[in-house]
């Protein structure tokens, strides 16, 4: 028999295919496929959080210290951060492998 | 039992979804659909039927409030027609995904060009492979007696598909007959409050249609086909039980006059009536011939098919509906691959008839009848030919 790669059979399907468990989006790593990430520079951040409003993914959540955390699960390396930063603190770098 | 009241088909299909006690209407208007959901829209704002009546933009947003609402866990219902039937072609594929049970009434109409707002069956044909459960009323009691069926079915929990009940755009939807309306009481002596398995609640959030990766979207394809496939012993079942009830007898296919039929004419629809006069006068004449009509349609009745062709010569198929460029109209290519590998399978011949509105008379169906037989006796005959159609 060929090889099958599905994950689930048929028969234990959820009826229509629904996601029963809720939040369950959060254990799938979305940001993998990224081939740039963004870099923070500390030194020109003035903690405005623009790159936390404009993150189309939410990969930014903000620290107690007022600066931003940076998550790569979920980061598509769009650069969207980069362009908007009034300080030009962020910039793309290649990810390598 | 209930007295039969003179109403037009329409308003006795809506009279059938008041007395399903629907939750939710979403429809948009559209020839000859229109009075199906106009008399539904005036029964909620007269309070006869409980319901939320949505008029929406478009069919395409009827059938995603449809969707939404089914999912919500509301017994819904809409109707359409022709253009607004290939508007709602992609939210068509979704609600059986999603193990909706909606009930539409698709009042059968021409698709253009040219535009027409006439009956035939080029609408309902182009959404064969939508995964939706299919009927086809031949008259206006059927219409109403198919719609209450079609609730116990949908919501089955061995089914949760959605199904289309079809009438013939005018020709049954317009007209005025004798029809025995069951009441809300009635009616719920058959039909138990929908309970849905999946629903969306913000109580318990669940996601409905996520996105099917590779790895699982062959699987959820593969769920939709096999309970549409197991389908039909809960259709057949509720239409016995219909019976038991009511004492109107359905099958998924219809005969008459088959009794040493050599020839069997193959139609569906309304039009069917026409043609049991034509099978009558042809009787008369000697010509050993009867009637066969699809009543289900979605899934294929194959095993009932096959039963009834049994021992049977010759095959007129009418299709109300062509396929270009195909080996026949839709109805006839389905026919001749359901006998496939049959041992001594009847002869096949297809003839396309009654587009956009064309009358199909007794005398066309003598045709075909005379046509198929000499065919049939040559051992030679085109694929599929049209009915009534002027050359020059």
């Amino acid at each position: 028999m060929a090889k099958v790669d599905a994950i689930i059979g048929w028969r234990n399907l959820a009826i229509g295919c629904a996601v029963t468990e809720p939040g369950s989006s959060r254990n799938l790593r979305t940001g993998d496929w990224r081939s740039q990430r963004p870099v923070t520079d500390r030194e020109k951040c003035i903690k405005c959080g623009m790159c936390w409003i404009y993150c189309p993914d939410m990969a930014y959540s903000p620290l107690r210290s007022g600066y931003f955390k940076w998550d790569g699960n979920y980061c598509k390396g769009c650069g969207i951060c980069a362009h908007e930063c009034p300080k030009g603190a962020i910039t793309m770098i290649m990810e390598e492998d | 039992m209930p007295e039969r009241v003179g109403i037009e088909v329409s308003l006795a299909a809506s009279e059938a979804v008041c007395a399903a006690d629907a939750d939710v209407i979403a429809a948009y208007p559209i020839t000859p659909q229109t009075h199906i959901v106009e008399h539904l829209s005036e029964l909620v704002a007269d309070g006869k039927l409980d319901a939320e009546f949505v008029p929406v933009e478009s069919e395409h947003s009827a059938m995603s409030v449809c969707i939404g609402s089914s999912a919500a866990g509301a017994r819904t219902f809409t109707a359409t027609s022709s253009q607004g039937l290939a508007l709602m072609h992609e939210l068509l594929f979704i609600a059986p995904a999603l193990r909706t049970p909606i009930v539409m009434t698709v009042a059968n109409r021409a698709l253009s060009g040219p535009i027409s707002i006439w009956n035939d069956h080029s609408d309902i044909m182009a959404e064969r492979d939508v995964g939706w459960i299919q009927t086809f009323a031949e008259n206006g009691q059927e219409v109403f007696d198919l719609i209450i069926h079609a609730f116990r079915v949908a919501e089955d929990p061995e089914v949760l598909l959605p199904i289309m009940v079809n009438l013939d755009g005018f020709t049954l939807s317009h007209v005025i007959e004798p029809i025995e309306m069951l009441s809300l009481e009635e009616v719920a002596r058959y039909l138990k409050p929908y309970k849905p398995q999946m629903v969306l609640d913000p109580r318990h959030p669940i996601t409905m249609g996520p996105v099917g990766v590779p790895e699982v979207y062959t699987e959820a394809r593969q769920q939709i086909e096999s309970v549409l496939c197991k389908s039909k012993k809960v259709i057949t079942k509720a239409w016995t039980e219909f019976a038991k009830i009511y004492g109107r007898r359905y099958k998924p296919i219809e005969t008459y006059r088959t009794r040493g039929a050599e020839v069997l004419l193959m139609t569906m629809g309304s039009v069917s009536e026409t043609a049991m006069t034509a099978v009558d006068a042809m009787r008369e004449k000697g010509i050993p011939v009867g009637l066969m009509r699809f009543r289900l349609w979605r899934p294929f009745p194959l095993e009932e098919f096959r039963r009834a062709v049994k021992g049977v010569k010759v095959l007129a198929v009418m299709d109300r509906a062509i396929s270009y460029g195909a080996q026949g109209g839709p109805v006839c290519t389905e026919v001749r691959s359901a006998l496939f590998g049959e041992s001594d399978p009847p002869q096949v011949f297809g003839f396309v008839a009654g587009l956009g509105g064309r009358d199909i008379t007794t005398d066309m169906f003598k045709e075909m009848v005379a046509k198929a037989m000499g065919y049939a006796k040559k051992g030679k005959g085109p694929l599929y030919e049209m009915i009534g159609v002027r050359e020059r």
